[in-house]
């Protein structure tokens, strides 16, 4: 039995004034198990505080009821106060008579009578309410960052700032991702490379940065500050230990046909390869569906002409295994396939581009050294339509509901870098309506419209088609002067909608992180939590998590960061005590409650009971972790057989409840 | 049939395939069927039965009997094998120590329902075309099949197993089924009428706990309402308030689970429709968040344990049908 | 059930709230000094999904009238997927409750931000006139927990 001691609190008059606290405590001094009863003007003061620490004290109580404001305002302190005497903080409940009783109500018999009410349902509550310590658990002081792209580099190097050792997992063979194969950069119209070559150089020389460049996750293990992750290595046939990144194999290599992905496949690379001139690692692969050694066991060029001795035919997959404190996913963005989009002539027709192809073709490091030529013919175009959401906003199934948020700025920006350069080519934007918020972003549109004479036109282009003469005949319509446009196009660029990148969705099973339905990180909080994902331990950088652009990434990049150094930082976490643990008796191992868990705080383990007629058997049941645990009991009510409970909102605690309010 | 089943029982056991068969064994009469667990062939021979009567679900025994050592082979009609399929599912059977066995099955008789007919001192029954030419001691009589079905055989969801190791006799399909008709006639009465209905049938209970013991979804160590800790145990149904409460929570706790076996309304003593709390369940799943049949596979996420953001809000209950 | 001096028909409802949105847009309800009527009692739970059909039975059984369970918006769920659960099961156990002639407006789910106190006492102030109006819980009581008046 427990010996409770009950606390009125009159909060000046604002509970005293519609709730006689008096009657209130004399009444609940009846209650089975009160050994001591009070009110007093401020509970929350010092010496309210120390009116419950000395009865604690002198009444030996077990339990403590405070009746005073919200538990969401003060039960922090009386729980701090409590503990200071030696009785464990969770040996007490607040029972809610401020905002849920003397602030809404006006007749004080009424209001009494529901004070004494939610007094007793408290009192009920801590009968059985159990001590509860909370564990702690140690951190691992080392951070993976899951991509290698601008998101991925600016975490990392922000990580390593703070002096903690960071791991990159790229599944491509050099870091940079798609910021690398990009011009220009709005709304400045700074060089992509200019800005991000040195941010990789920076990572690949910092001595805490570790990068693992053709590389995956294959398996992620633990929970926050104590992940286990199996990396793995794949071939890439070169050692990366041995090869300086000279080139002489990319020059020698005899299969000279394969399609040079880094420019969106409108040239040609090699079969051994360095995917661009500023690399990082500078270290070539061997395209193993191309090389002639690999495939035929004829050629060997490459092996003969390294100097070092870095070529590897019979390099392996290797996996290896580390461990980290905090994961940040950086995954990243692609657009979207265009298969779909038949009217827009994408596969029939060079000449109909995507932006990202368009910005190789303007790049100085591109196909065509930068001078914007058509595909199909390599001539100078004269008219070139940009087209503005081809899969963004769409409410049918080819398409994605979301609005892809950076195709109205580098539409801008594509369009003015032609108009400057080229002043003889006209340029129309079919747009459905122009989105510029941002720093600069609107200015940055208007000089487009204003400056550079870039024809917008408010409607959609309802179909492209590749005519005998080489011109592209573009229908469209005008919505605001609402009229049919024929136009003879050279180029017709279409602006994708992004999607996550496809690794990402077996990734969040590993990590069990919630994605939305369109394969978007979902974070913590969409406000107040906007890089953590709710499951602890791991955030979110960058597009992973939704359409960004270069800025905002970066923002986002650093915040995550910030969140990841603020765990690395502690030497261990102290977990949250109100957890659920299961009773293994009782457990079915149905798995009905690892299901519903949004934090994958539940595993199940196969242990060996004995039985009652003295025998053994092994039974499989639910382990909580209570490191990962959040408490938010979902598992205990998928339980069907009541084995999953919640510390501190405890079944049998809860009915109490019932009990005291239905009496 | 009966020869087939036997000879392939006797054939596993023969060549060490399998350690134990489960089937069923009949009583005193032929109609009076329990299921069985049978060690050697001569065990079979002696007892082991498959005829119109061995109606009773043998996948829930498969619980107990793969915790033991060696291969158990288990006999399923296609209704088992969805039981079967949910309780592997579950972890609760462990697949790996069975062999399964499906049986063709194109409905089973109901005993009680022939005694209703006036007939009884049964001897042996045939059937012959869509009748039942009954042997009895008063001498022979007949009798439609269909009026002496199995009430859940007349609204029967699937001919088609599952899951099987091996198949005897050809594979039925999917049927679309009426099994839903009578929860719809009771949706459409007044909540008065409804309760009135449910009174009349719940007060029946004498909380025998046969419904719970026979249904392959209840399997748990140990029953919240065996468990004195669990606030709703209770061992009789005392008031109104009980027999409600044990029947709604027992249904809720296999919601998206149940398979729609109808083994609980097939034992219950004083033959209340337990199958229709269940069917409503399944009835308002199918209908407000997508077909789903428990069983049909050991790999999707049950309903309850999964969800939709655009799932409907719970109002929904509020604002169709007749209050 | 109480019954007032005036012998008027007072109902016992019993309020889940989830800690994070509903209980806290209690707290705001009353900050804001906004009149709900006293037969309202909260629980406070941490999430929506914690809410087990069996503590809404054991209340019906010990004399409640009304049952409303509160918890954040649809997207909004502290545990990011706890109301979504909470939401399917309760829709079930409704319907299953309706199913069997219990009057439907004795349950509700209801979603209420952490800055909807409006909401919240609108929504209680209604919910106790709809239950008001049903009249005691007779359909889903236990006789024997019946307090004697």
């Amino acid at each position: 039995m427990q010996r409770i001691g009950v606390f009125v609190c009159h909060c000046g008059t604002n509970i005293a004034a519609t709730v006689d606290v008096k009657a209130v405590a004399e009444t609940l001094k009846n209650e089975s198990g009160v050994v001591f009863s009070t009110d007093y003007q401020y509970m929350c003061s010092e010496s309210g505080q120390n009116i419950i620490k000395d009865a604690i004290k002198e009444h030996k109580l077990t339990g403590v009821v405070v009746c005073s404001c919200s538990p969401r305002m003060h039960e922090a302190t009386f729980r701090k106060a409590v503990a200071s005497v030696g009785l464990n903080p969770y040996m007490l409940e607040v029972a809610n008579l401020r905002e849920q009783c003397s602030w809404i109500h006006k007749d004080i018999a009424t209001a009494t009578e529901k004070a004494v009410i939610l007094g007793r349902a408290a009192i009920a509550k801590v009968h059985l309410n159990a001590p509860l310590t909370a564990g702690e658990s140690p951190v691992v002081k080392r951070a993976l960052v899951i991509g290698g792209g601008i998101a991925g580099i600016q975490t990392a190097l922000d990580i390593a700032d703070a002096g903690f050792d960071v791991d990159i997992i790229e599944k491509e063979p050099t870091i940079g991702g798609k910021m690398a194969q990009i011009d220009k950069t709005f709304p400045t119209l700074d060089c992509a490379a200019c800005i991000l070559t040195p941010k990789m150089v920076e990572a690949a020389q910092n001595e805490k940065i570790h990068i693992h460049s053709f590389s995956e996750v294959a398996d992620v293990k633990g929970f926050v500050g104590n992940f286990t992750v199996t990396i793995k290595k794949k071939a890439r046939f070169v050692d990366e230990t041995k090869c300086t990144g000279c080139g002489l194999c990319t020059e020698k290599c005899p299969m000279k046909k394969v399609p040079n992905e880094f420019n969106m496949n409108l040239d040609n690379r090699t079969a051994v390869y360095i995917p661009f001139a500023q690399a990082v690692p500078k270290v070539a692969r061997i395209d193993p569906n191309y090389c002639l050694m690999l495939k035929n066991g004829k050629c060997g060029v490459c092996s003969k002409v390294c100097s070092v001795g870095a070529i590897d035919y019979k390099q392996q997959d290797k996996f290896i295994e580390e461990r980290y404190g905090a994961i940040v996913v950086a995954t990243g963005f692609n657009p979207i396939k265009l298969d779909k989009y038949d009217e827009f002539a994408y596969s029939l027709s060079p000449d109909v581009v995507t932006s990202l192809e368009l910005e190789r073709l303007m790049n100085a490091a591109g196909p065509n050294g930068g001078t914007l030529l058509r595909p199909s013919d390599k001539t100078h175009p004269h008219t070139i339509v940009f087209v503005q959401c081809v899969g963004s906003r769409c409410d049918d199934s080819k398409g994605k509901p979301y609005c892809s948020k950076i195709c109205c700025m580098y539409t801008a920006k594509h369009a003015m870098l032609i108009r400057e350069k080229y002043p003889d080519t006209e340029v129309y934007v079919f747009y459905i309506d122009v989105r510029t918020p941002g720093k600069n972003f609107d200015e940055f549109y208007r000089r487009a419209v204003e400056e550079y004479g870039v024809h917008y036109v408010k409607g959609m282009v309802g179909k492209v088609t590749p005519r005998t003469d080489g011109k592209l005949a573009v229908q469209a319509s005008d919505l605001l002067s609402n009229e049919q446009l024929h136009i003879d196009a050279d180029m017709v660029v279409l602006a994708a909608a992004i999607e996550p990148d496809k690794t990402a969705r077996p990734l969040a099973t590993m990590l069990t992180t919630q994605m939305d339905t369109n394969d978007f990180f979902t974070e913590a909080h969409p406000k107040l939590r906007p890089v953590e994902s709710a499951t602890a331990g791991i955030f979110l950088s960058g597009a992973c998590q939704g359409p960004k652009d270069i800025p905002e990434t970066v923002a986002q990049a650093s915040a995550a960061a910030a969140k990841a150094i603020g765990l690395l930082c502690k030497n261990s976490i102290t977990c949250n005590p109100c957890v659920a643990h299961s009773d293994e008796l009782m457990c079915n191992g149905c798995s009905s409650c690892e299901k519903v868990c949004p934090y994958g705080a539940i595993t199940y383990i196969d242990k060996e009971f004995r039985m009652p007629d003295r025998t053994t058997a092994i039974r499989r049941v639910a382990s909580v972790n209570p490191a990962v645990c959040q408490g938010c009991g979902a598992c205990t009510v998928a339980c069907p057989s009541g084995a999953m409970d919640l510390n501190g909102f405890s079944n049998s605690q809860i009915m109490a409840e019932v009990d005291a309010i239905c009496k | 049939m009966q020869e087939a089943i036997i000879n392939k029982a006797k054939e596993l056991l023969a060549d060490g395939r399998v350690d134990r068969v489960i089937g069923w064994k009949k009583g005193e009469f032929s109609y009076d069927i329990t299921p069985a667990v049978f060690e050697t062939a001569e065990e079979i021979d002696a007892e082991f039965v498959c005829n119109d009567f061995t109606s009773a679900n043998v996948s829930k025994y498969l619980v107990k009997e793969t915790k033991k050592d060696g291969t158990v082979l288990a006999f399923l009609k296609p209704c088992d094998t969805y039981s079967f399929n949910q309780l592997v599912k579950e972890h609760r059977i462990d697949a790996s120590k069975v062999y399964t066995v499906g049986i063709p099955c194109d409905g089973k008789l109901d005993p009680e329902k022939i005694k209703q007919k006036g007939i009884s001192g049964i001897r042996s029954i045939e059937k012959d075309g869509d009748m039942l030419k009954i042997d009895t001691v008063y001498g022979d009589e007949t009798l439609k099949i269909s009026d002496a079905m199995s009430e859940r055989c007349l609204s029967c969801k699937s001919r088609k197993h599952v899951c099987y190791d091996e198949l005897i006799g050809e594979d039925g399909d999917v049927i679309s089924s009426n099994r839903f008709d009578m929860v719809e006639q009771l949706e459409n009465m007044s909540a008065q009428e409804r309760y009135d209905f449910w009174r009349s049938q719940l007060s029946k209970c004498i909380r025998c706990n046969a419904c719970r013991n026979v249904c392959p979804a209840c399997t748990c160590e140990k029953c919240v309402f065996d468990n004195d800790d669990s606030g709703i145990s209770n061992k009789a149904a005392a008031d109104s308030f009980e027999e409600n409460m044990f029947h709604v929570i027992r249904a809720f706790h296999v919601a998206g689970r149940c398979t729609d076996c109808g083994e609980c309304s097939r034992v219950c003593p004083q033959n209340i429709p337990l199958h229709l709390l269940n069917r409503k369940f399944i009835k308002d799943i199918n209908s407000l968040y997508g077909e789903y049949q428990a069983g049909a596979d050991t790999d999707s996420r049950a309903p309850l344990t999964d969800y939709k953001q655009s799932d409907c809000e719970a109002s929904v209950v509020h604002e169709r049908g007749v209050e | 059930m109480q019954v007032n001096e005036k012998k008027e028909f007072e109902p016992v409802i019993v309020a889940f709230c989830c800690n994070w949105c509903s209980y806290a847009g209690a707290d705001l309800s009353g900050t804001n000094r906004l009149n709900y009527p006293t037969n309202v009692k909260i629980i406070r739970v941490p999430c929506s999904c914690r809410v087990n059909p069996m503590f809404i039975l054991r209340a019906f059984q010990r004399g409640a009238d009304g049952v409303i369970i509160c918890g954040c918006h649809p997207g909004d769920c502290h545990y990011t997927s706890g109301n979504y659960f909470a939401r399917r099961r309760m829709t079930l156990l409704f319907s299953m409750l309706d199913f069997i002639g219990i009057e439907r407006d004795r349950t509700r789910v209801e979603w209420v931000s952490a800055a909807e106190g409006a909401k919240f006492a609108a929504t209680m102030n209604e919910f106790t006139e709809a239950v008001k109006k049903l009249g005691p819980n007779r359909r889903l009581e236990d006789l024997r927990c019946r307090k004697q008046s």
